[in-house]
């Protein structure tokens, strides 16, 4: 299953300023797995975009390839008009990473002040703490932060050098909801000032709630890009459900219309995009009582985008 | 949500990279501040090796016989301030152990700080404490009035152990880029004391038996504390230490560089 959405390739050119993100055609090999094949995607400047997609999608691999980390085994990259590692060297990229990062015996400000050291101008380092709200435990040791304290402090760092491109990898892994909510309403009200912002997540509500742009990966491809409207589109249609004893899961989806068929007993679940086809056939062709026509919400467009086709078919029940 | 082409543009050429590849002294001073820190350093760097000398450099059965041109006591404290600029040195190289296993390798990797400018901070930092562990001992021995020899050989001694601990600044990077670990110094201290007693640091290696004298020679302290005694023999250099710390000078830069490499390609 591979859907290529319209949106991509529609929107207006962005003029003399440089795609924040240009892949081409990018693959990355490791020894036999290609983690990611084939890429191309092009980000423009202020945009707000989610790369979703389940582990082991090539979501870190990606990423890793934008920020200059890895290099592909094939295909072009490029980073505002430039080679990642120099948008780097320019200060231009920023990323704030799962865990980890930062060492336990500096303290929060010496941490600021070491980071802010490495680049050709920065903001100051008192601002940065203040910004980030960790002025109080500026003179904490790290190692004795709290994850939410660190978390505040990454964030802290990446904003340091002002870069026009934030990367975050799955940056609130381990937060509880109210710490993911303050900090994408920190990210929220950064961006507006027009910064690139690019995160990965396997939360499908975090990239519905504040991406403005889905990218959904699945086995180091790109299956739909979009509005989260537009995902819900693509993978839209709606769940036929009715009792029908001894039913066959061969035989029901040869059904025209069904793509996927998940049976439970004497229960049958259909999904289909013209489940008006479905239901009549139901009706009229099989004994099937108790029908039930419920529309798909995104947490199913997400798993019949990109789980196996094989787990999907059989009702994707991991 | 948009954006003015023209303000991105401008400001896109305004960004610069640093100078040096992002070498500074602000970095190097809060590297040199965080070993201080560190309890178990400071106490093998600097207080270990006055210890010692305190006890073996003073002992009053030889402190004060005529060795070369000077005395023994004086032999004793080259040795230990080796020992301690030998431990400097590789805590500071091998700190990058620490610093992969906490991830902020990688997080440097997300700076302008180039690795090459990274390495020169961590031999600089090696190089800071192992001068400042050399001269403890050094001024131990000036307080403590045993140790003797002229004062060009203070000097030309101190500056020896000093240069001559760049060895381990290399040992230790080749190990901190080997080995994955937090704990890192506490194997460090186990083969650096090790190569201590074979490079004939604390004992003589007269004192041991024929065969193991042998082996010990080929060990990567040894050459290096025969060349730091040197001076102050003043019995010339045998060809033999030079190509012992060449030899492994070559051995640790190349393997530091060959796990650099592969490290630097993967974080």
């Amino acid at each position: 299953m591979t859907i290529t959405s319209a949106a991509s390739g529609t929107w207006p050119g962005s003029g003399t300023a440089p795609l924040a993100v240009e892949l081409t055609g990018v693959s990355k090999n490791f020894g036999h797995v290609q983690a990611v094949k084939n890429v191309s995607l092009q980000l423009r400047s202020g945009e707000i975009v989610a790369i979703l997609g389940p582990n082991g999608a090539g979501k870190t691999s990606t990423i890793d390839i934008i920020l200059g980390l890895s290099l592909p085994s094939s295909g072009q990259v490029s980073v505002l008009g430039m080679h990642p590692r120099k948008a780097i060297s320019h200060g231009l990229v920023s990323a704030v990473m799962q865990t980890g990062g930062l060492l336990k015996d500096l303290t929060v400000s010496e941490t600021v002040e070491y980071t802010a050291s490495l680049f050709a101008c920065s903001q100051p380092v008192g601002e940065v703490l203040s910004g980030a709200g960790i002025t109080e435990i500026a003179d904490r040791r790290v190692g004795k932060c709290s994850g939410g304290e660190q978390q505040r402090l990454r964030f802290a760092l990446a904003l340091l050098s002002n870069p026009e491109l934030l990367v975050l990898d799955e940056p609130t892994t381990g937060m509880d909801v109210e710490g993911r909510r303050n900090f994408w309403a920190a990210i929220r009200k950064d961006a507006e000032q027009g910064r690139t912002v690019l995160f990965a997540t396997h939360y499908l509500e975090e990239a519905d709630d504040y991406a403005d742009r889905i990218v959904l990966l699945r086995h180091g491809q790109i299956v739909a890009d979009g509005t989260a409207s537009q995902i819900k589109a693509m993978a839209a249609g709606r769940t036929v459900r009715a009792t029908l004893a001894g039913a066959s899961e061969a035989l029901l989806s040869e059904v025209p219309g069904v793509e996927s068929v998940e049976v439970r007993g004497e229960t049958v679940l259909l999904h289909s995009k013209d489940s008006d086809a479905v239901a009549r056939y139901l009706l009229t062709q099989t004994d099937a009582k108790d029908l039930e026509i419920t529309a798909r919400g995104i947490e199913d467009a997400f798993l019949a985008l990109t789980g196996d086709d094989t787990v999907a078919s059989t009702g994707a029940s991991s | 949500m948009s954006i003015v082409p023209s303000t991105v543009a401008a400001d896109l050429s305004s960004r610069h990279a640093p100078p040096l590849g992002g070498f500074n002294l602000t970095a190097l001073k809060l590297e040199i501040r965080r070993l201080l820190r560190n309890r178990r350093t400071v106490v093998i760097t600097m207080i270990f090796p006055v210890f010692f000398f305190l006890i073996f450099g003073l002992n009053k059965a030889y402190a004060t016989d005529k060795i070369g041109h000077g005395n023994v006591a004086a032999f004793v404290m080259i040795s230990l301030g080796l020992y301690g600029a030998v431990f400097a040195a590789t805590s500071g190289g091998a700190m990058v152990s620490i610093e992969r296993a906490q991830g902020w390798s990688r997080q440097l990797r997300l700076t302008p700080l180039s690795p090459v400018a990274y390495i020169l901070i961590k031999v600089l930092t090696a190089l800071v404490l192992g001068a400042g562990s050399v001269a403890v001992v050094f001024i131990a021995g000036a307080l403590t009035n045993k140790a003797a020899m002229p004062d060009y050989l203070w000097v030309v001694s101190g500056l020896s152990v000093w240069v001559g601990s760049l060895l381990f600044a290399a040992f230790g990077l080749f190990m901190g880029y080997l080995l994955p670990t937090e704990n890192v110094m506490q194997i460090m201290s186990l083969i650096l004391t090790l190569l201590s007693f074979a490079g004939g640091l604390f004992i003589p290696l007269s004192q041991f038996p024929h065969t193991v004298q042998v082996i010990c020679k080929w060990t990567p302290l040894y050459g290096l504390n025969q060349l730091v005694h040197t001076p102050l023999l003043g019995n010339g250099v045998d060809w033999t230490w030079v190509v012992n710390v060449v030899a492994w000078l070559v051995i640790f830069i190349a393997g530091a560089a060959w796990r650099f490499r592969l490290d630097t390609a993967r974080v």
